[in-house]
């Protein structure tokens, strides 16, 4: 516990969310699949900090929300080692990973021009096909892409 | 939730399959079972295919039905901007079964989340094509008298023809032997490698066309290759007649080999062979008609052995 105040002090969260171990190159990304662009809360994003797993990594805390698990598992996409800290009066009440879900909903958007989600105004739908290398499938074209290689609107 | 729409042949079962083809043989023996009297179909074709639509519209005549819809999207309201959804909604509440062909992937999918109404696919680009796929089997099934154990040569253009992708994949239940045949250009993608690793089919690869690649083949697959699949186009030059099957080239082959194409062919197969008997081209084109006649009355949920008894 002590050890988690102190990587947390650097703007110390009274209640929120932490997303840690988000890859340098996501975090961008990661803020705007959580929406945080247009939060008004008390918002901190770290970036190219030092990890001990990553070697360096981004960091977001947003002060008094709770995201819905669903949301918080979107990133999994583009984060998969992330894990999210639940802060309650300075606490860590709660530490888990993202997971990845097995269906991605909106976010991504198909590589494919001749996809009919380019050209129809509807939402785009993927099946993760391979968790280990975070690839999925299209579920209208069928057109695979690796999540790193995703287009996220 | 839109459960008998036929939208990929990846989407039915074993069972399904073979089910569809027992119906393709009924209508076979029945071509004129008026078991559609009072159904309307919808064929929209927002890309012209005359032979696919004549096909499916012979088999809704043959069976009774009465046909509404077009042959070309540019003299329809999605030319005006219309969005398929609203398309298909406004023709749903107009009939009790849409056949749809599509220039964009992945239409027929979206279609059947849109209206309770049964969709067949009738292609959406180079994605699926389910009922070419079941003419397919159903000629195999029927010179061959089985599915099971078969060795299948696939020719020409195993990158982006989408009727050998349709077809490998729905042999997956029948332990077949693939030869897969094309130029460097061309070859069966990776995607569909790993599927027969991962599913325990095996396959040989070969660059050369020739006698030998055919000893063993009991139905050899051809399709054209098209000058505008190549990058370079001195390739096409130098490939472009090295698989064409020649007459002599059956010679040797099984009594039981058959020849399939999903035609309209180009130069892929010389003339010479059309009266050789293990042609089977224009038959498996025919046969169409009888698979297009199952999977019509599959999606609208009739039993036609049922209705063949009263
Ligand atoms: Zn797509």
């Amino acid at each position: 516990m002590t050890q988690n105040k102190k990587e947390l002090a650097v703007a110390a969260l009274r209640n929120g969310t932490v997303i840690d171990r988000v890859p340098c190159g996501a975090l961008f990304q990661a803020v705007r699949i959580l929406g945080i662009e247009k939060m008004t809360n008390n918002v901190t994003i770290g970036n190219n900090l030092s990890s001990r797993h990553l070697g360096t990594k981004g960091i977001i805390k947003v002060a008094d929300v709770e995201f819905p698990e669903d949301v918080l598992n979107r990133i999994a996409l583009i984060a998969p080692h992330a894990k999210i800290n639940i802060i309650r009066d300075y606490e860590v009440v709660e530490k888990r990973p993202v997971a990845l879900p097995d269906e991605i909903v909106g976010i991504v958007r198909c590589g494919n021009p001749k996809c009919i989600t380019n050209n129809e105004p509807m939402r785009t739908r993927f099946w993760v096909t391979d968790r280990d290398n975070v690839t999925i499938r299209c579920h209208y074209c069928g057109h695979t892409v690796k999540a790193g290689d995703a287009i996220i609107d | 939730m839109n459960t008998n729409s036929l939208v990929s042949i990846d989407d039915i079962s074993r069972d399904e399959i073979l089910d569809l083809i027992e119906r393709a043989r009924f209508f076979e023996e029945h071509p004129n079972h008026k078991i559609l009297d009072g159904k309307v179909v919808a064929t929209l074709f927002f890309e012209p295919s005359t032979r696919t639509r004549l096909s499916f519209e012979t088999a809704v005549n043959r069976l009774g039905g009465r046909i509404i819809g077009f042959s070309d999207a540019s003299t329809t309201s999605s030319s005006k901007g219309e969005t398929l959804k609203d398309t298909i909604k406004m023709v749903s509440n107009y009939v009790d079964l849409i056949i749809m062909r599509h220039y964009l992937e992945g239409a027929a999918r979206y279609a059947t989340e849109v209206t309770e109404t049964p969709v067949i696919n009738a292609g959406d680009g180079a994605n699926q094509h389910p009922s070419q796929t079941m003419l397919d089997l159903y000629s195999i099934y029927k010179t061959q008298g089985t599915l099971e154990n078969l060795t299948i040569t696939m020719v020409g253009d195993l990158k982006y023809g989408r009727t050998v992708h349709s077809l490998l994949m729905a042999l997956r239940y029948f332990n077949p032997t693939f030869r897969f045949v094309a130029c460097d250009e061309l070859r069966m993608p990776k995607e569909y490698r790993d599927f027969c690793d991962a599913n325990g089919i095996r396959y040989t690869e070969h660059t050369e066309f020739d006698a030998e690649v055919l000893a063993d083949t009991d139905i050899l697959y051809m399709t054209r290759v098209q000058r505008e699949r190549f990058s370079d186009i001195m390739e096409y030059e130098r490939v472009k007649n090295l698989y064409t099957l020649r007459n002599d080239m059956l010679e040797d082959t099984k009594p039981n080999l058959r020849v399939l194409h999903p035609l309209p062919r180009v130069n892929e197969i010389d003339r010479d062979v059309d009266d050789n008997p293990k042609a089977y081209y224009f038959e498996q084109a025919r046969n169409g008609l009888f698979a297009r006649q199952a999977i019509i009355c599959k999606a609208l949920g009739i039993d036609i052995y049922k209705e063949a008894e009263s």
